[in-house]
């Protein structure tokens, strides 16, 4: 029986070769050689999809000028970096949404509250021929998300817009799929001022009756960009980086105007939600009831809000966190709310005020390794 | 070889014995690797089951924030986007598998050698190839292409058409746009046609050549010598193989994901084809990294988990029954 | 009409509608195809493929480490998987014409077709929640049990297809059962295991699921088996989601770099065992 050979030795020893080749050992080599090791620390965080430009932009710059220090930074929603905290995966976690009491409670210990910059949710939509500037106010944002309003030609829409005419097709609604800050904002947006209409309440994962949903602002931000008819909420930076989307004015809470949802205003309703008589919290008290919604002010955009920076106050609790990479955090989260703020307003984020910048600054002080203060 | 054996001692083991025993340690570990999962995934959910009982598998509501669980929507989303898989995959492959296994090599018969028999050959061997390289390519490549392509055919060619003129059918209410059931649907449709045809294939040609030659005898045409004699005896074999592409349907995760449009509790219910909706696969992959420990949300995620795995299994176990009941008369060494 | 020349019709009409069947499930894969070439070689240049990510939203930065974490967690897991799923095989082929083989077969084909979540929360909460974090070694565990079934069922049946004149021949000379299966039964049925292997590589090259669970992501290098790691899929998953222009033709450019490893590895088996009885069902 003449056996016909399928791959003689050589073909053998070459996909031996390609397997070699395809195994880590050559992939290890090739980082080795390319990219040597960083004999440094690196940072690992994780949450929100909202500030992650910006945290992107800023761990940049940081690492640049601080070489041996690498910063990763996961952005997989709100819930999910608060998670990764508490299971104590990651040495800090962003959140649009402040830490609820049960959430302190279930935390293994005491987390500092630390606002990295202030941000605003963007009621964005696509309809063609319509170009940003659409009126809405908060009792018809509050319908079209609850299902109440599902056409765009209807009356309620069309009496906030006499000059434009608007199509009779279905609204199709895009939310947010994972349990996210953005969602909490805007979420306790309807809840303040359209209370009575609005009804599903303000938290991180609302039961939408309709439409579909999306992960992350950049999942939500995609069915919009490409699908006619929608309408759905992002953070202010995707709506204002991507010259493409359009997106809507929202009357303001003095009742006056139909606010622009722009830097300048957010940057305005910010300073008058935390003018005097509003205290702030310290960073190691709850921040539950902080909400920069709503502000008074003839220019005060009404979706406005903080977005944190959640860290242990003892960092000896994480796993695997050594003197010289606290020092690393600490450093870092100081580079955060001084140095980076001055990258904010390029990448569409508002900068904090000074009164905020001091109480960052001191619960960064504050933050310990094993008891021992950190320099700053 | 033979050591004499004194009353009640063991024999002491050879090197080979413990080859024996070493490589059956490690066969062994598939045992192993299911009964973990088993186990994992019964007692991460228990706390649901005590508190919802079977409620967990007949609700529909689902909140994180008020701890109500009801699975039900994710259930019937597995279910449908499976089944619209099967109807449209399935007959597709047969068609493909019949005409590669039957029809092909008649053609390349009657063509003859030289010039044309050797393209058509040639173009038979690329068909043939190009159907199994559908099964290379990556759930997540298929969801990207999904996402960014063919969700927009299916919207424009199908669903847009189909709601103008059966839009008052209840199945094709709403207005549609593309990241749905259907969508979900079709695609996994696309991802099964390489398995169940290659399976039907074999089948197909594991029928004994005196089944057709008998039909031939009488006069048969190549039609009907596949229809009477192959796919008659083939037929368990064929559905073993439509059984297995439902389990590779039901277990598939990221194509899914990333084209079903993520929808929640009550509202991911496939009342109609048009609607976003959501599978057990595609619920886990969004929310296990984020559902609070200190919640139910994991529970009821690692039961959701349990009920897709019970559903593999049961598939799977199905199939592999039926298939080989068939295939017993091919498979076994070449001695 | 007569009745020969309808049936004649139908004939035709079958072929007919075979082909357009076969037509119609081409057409995916070719609009895959041209897809990922035609978006994602825009993508495709030396910082792409050498420098690790960017600041998103911005133009520049690369996959380079998607493609290390890749190649890394497929060392990993081959590894693990390989040797494991070999020696099954060789059990399931050599020992296991009993009842307990014919039930370790049924549940290795059983496991071939999973849910891949599944096998990633089966990760999670034996690995990741161990180790404290996620990490590389949690998404090669999950790995290598997806690959260990195909590898089994590749080796068992290109054992069996090893003559047992061959076993026959090395017991004659008064080889060890165990010396003759390694040396010689192995290495005649080798085609069939390395084609398994290259086969299972492709694979998992391609898995997402499981890694969700397992590794988590990241925009860092290699640093650690209980560290994090980004993987190739993984990338493309995450940057098909973001809604800027520059990230999206990223996502397609490392579709197109994983897609490349995938065919290269299914055709090069392909043309390497073309004519040879010895086939592996995936």
């Amino acid at each position: 029986m003449q056996r016909r050979p399928g791959i003689s030795r050589t073909i053998f020893i070459i996909a031996l070769v390609v397997v070699a080749a395809v195994s880590g050992v050559t992939g290890y080599l090739v980082n080795g050689f390319l990219h040597p090791p960083a004999a440094g620390e690196t940072l690992n965080g994780a949450g929100a999809t909202f500030p992650y430009p910006f945290l992107s932009a800023v761990a940049n710059n940081y690492s640049r000028i601080h070489p041996n220090i690498q910063v990763n930074y996961q952005a997989i929603g709100s819930g999910a970096g608060i998670k990764a905290l508490g299971a104590k995966t990651v040495d800090f976690a962003a959140s649009d949404a402040p830490l609820s009491a049960a959430q302190i409670a279930a935390l293994p210990a005491a987390a500092l509250h630390i606002p990295e910059t202030i941000g605003a949710v963007v009621v964005a939509y696509n309809l063609s021929g319509i170009l940003t500037g659409l009126n809405l106010n908060s009792t018809t944002i509050a319908r079209i998300f609850q299902g109440n309003i599902t056409m765009w030609n209807d009356p309620r829409i069309q009496a906030l817009n006499p000059s434009l005419t608007l199509p009779a097709q279905q609204i199709l609604v895009v939310h947010r799929s994972d349990g996210s800050g953005t969602t909490f904002v805007f979420s306790g947006y309807l809840n303040t001022a359209a209370t009575g209409v609005w009804v599903l309440g303000q938290a991180t994962s609302i039961a939408w009756p309709v439409g579909i949903g999306a992960f992350g602002n950049q999942g939500v931000a995609g069915p919009l960009l490409g699908t006619h008819y929608t309408i759905g909420y992002v953070e202010l930076a995707y709506a204002l980086t991507n010259s493409a989307m359009t997106y809507g004015f929202v009357r303001n809470h003095d009742n006056t105007t139909f606010v622009k949802p722009s830097l300048a205003n957010v940057t305005y309703a910010a300073q008058n939600a935390t003018a005097a008589p509003v205290t702030l919290p310290e960073g190691n008290q709850s921040w539950a009831s902080v909400n920069l919604l709503n502000a008074k002010g003839l220019e005060s955009y009404p979706i406005v809000s903080f977005t944190y920076l959640l860290v242990y106050r003892e960092l000896s609790i994480v796993p695997g966190m050594t003197l010289d990479k606290a020092k690393a955090l600490v450093d870092f989260l100081w580079f955060v709310v001084h140095n980076g703020q001055a990258q904010a307003s390029p990448l569409a984020y508002v900068p904090l005020p000074a009164g905020t910048v001091a109480i960052d600054e001191r619960s960064v002080e504050s933050i310990t390794f094993n008891g021992q203060t950190l320099p700053t | 070889m033979g050591e004499t054996r004194r009353m009640g001692q063991l024999r002491r083991p050879t090197s080979d014995d413990i080859f024996v025993i070493q490589s059956g340690i490690f066969a062994s570990a598939i045992i192993v690797v299911l009964v973990l999962t088993g186990y994992v995934l019964v007692s991460g959910s228990v706390p649901v089951w005590s508190k919802f009982g079977r409620g967990f598998l007949t609700g529909t509501t689902w909140s994180p924030v008020k701890e109500v669980f009801g699975a039900l929507p994710y259930i019937l989303g597995t279910i449908v986007t499976s089944l619209i898989a099967i109807a449209i995959g399935v007959p597709l492959s047969i068609g493909v598998a019949i005409f590669l296994s039957e029809m092909a090599p008649h053609a390349i018969r009657a063509a003859g050698s030289g010039v044309l028999g050797g393209l058509i050959r040639t173009m038979l061997r690329i068909l043939s190839s190009g159907i199994e390289l559908l099964a290379a390519v990556p759930s997540v490549i298929y969801g990207l292409w999904g996402l960014f392509v063919f969700r927009f055919w299916v919207l424009d060619y199908v669903e847009t058409p189909l709601s103008k003129y059966l839009g008052s059918v209840p199945v094709f209410s709403g207005t549609p746009f593309g990241l749905d059931i259907l969508t979900a649907g079709l695609i996994l449709a696309i991802m099964i046609i390489p398995t169940v045809s290659a399976i039907s294939r074999e089948v197909m040609t594991a029928v004994p050549l005196a089944q057709r030659e008998a039909a031939y005898s009488i006069g048969a045409t190549r039609w009907e010598v596949i229809r009477i004699s192959v796919l008659g005896y083939a037929r368990s074999g064929i559905f073993g193989a439509a059984i297995l592409g439902l389990g590779r349907a039901v277990g598939e995760t990221m194509a899914v994901t990333m084209v079903i449009g993520n929808a929640i509790g009550a509202q991911a219910i496939p009342s109609s084809l048009f609607r976003p909706g959501q599978t057990m696969s595609s619920l886990i992959a969004n929310e296990f990294n984020e559902a609070d420990p200190t919640s139910l949300h994991p529970a009821a995620l690692i039961g959701v988990g349990l009920v897709l795995f019970m559903f593999a299994i049961t598939i799977n176990v199905l199939a592999q029954l039926l298939v080989w009941r068939v295939l017993k008369i091919k498979s076994g060494s070449v001695e | 009409m007569s009745n020969q020349s309808v049936r004649e019709f139908k004939d035709w009409l079958a072929f007919i509608i075979g082909g357009v069947c076969v037509i119609l499930a081409m057409i995916p894969l070719l609009s895959i195809l041209a897809d990922v070439v035609l978006r994602g070689l825009p993508a495709l240049n030396l910082e792409f493929l050498t420098s690790g990510p960017g600041v998103i939203g911005q133009p520049g930065g690369g996959i380079a480490n998607s493609i290390e974490g890749s190649l890394i967690l497929v060392g990993l897991t081959c590894l693990m998987g390989v040797p494991l799923g070999v020696i099954s095989g060789i059990f399931l082929s050599e020992f296991g014409d009993n009842k307990y083989g014919r039930f370790i077969r049924f549940l290795n084909d059983v496991l071939s077709e999973f849910p891949s979540i599944v096998v990633g929360i089966l990760a999670y909460s034996f690995v990741v929640l161990t180790v404290g974090s996620f990490s590389t070694i949690a998404g090669a565990i999950a790995l290598s049990i997806i690959m260990m079934p195909i590898v089994t069922r590749a080796t068992e049946e290109s054992l069996k297809l090893v003559p047992s004149s061959i076993r026959d021949a090395a017991a004659a000379l008064g080889i060890k059962k165990w010396r003759s299966t390694l040396s010689v039964v192995l290495s005649t049925g080798r085609n069939g295991v390395v084609t398994g292997v290259l086969l299972a590589i492709a694979r998992i090259a391609g898995e997402t699921a499981p890694l969700i669970l397992t590794v988590l992501g990241s925009q860092l290098f290699f640093s650690g088996l209980t560290k994090p790691v980004d993987a190739l899929p993984l990338r493309i998953y995450r940057l098909a989601l973001l809604p800027y222009a520059s990230a999206q033709q990223q996502g397609w450019g490392a579709a197109l770099v994983l897609i490349a490893i995938v065919l290269t590895l299914n055709i090069g088996v392909r043309l390497a065992t073309r004519g040879r009885m010895s086939s592996v069902r995936s």
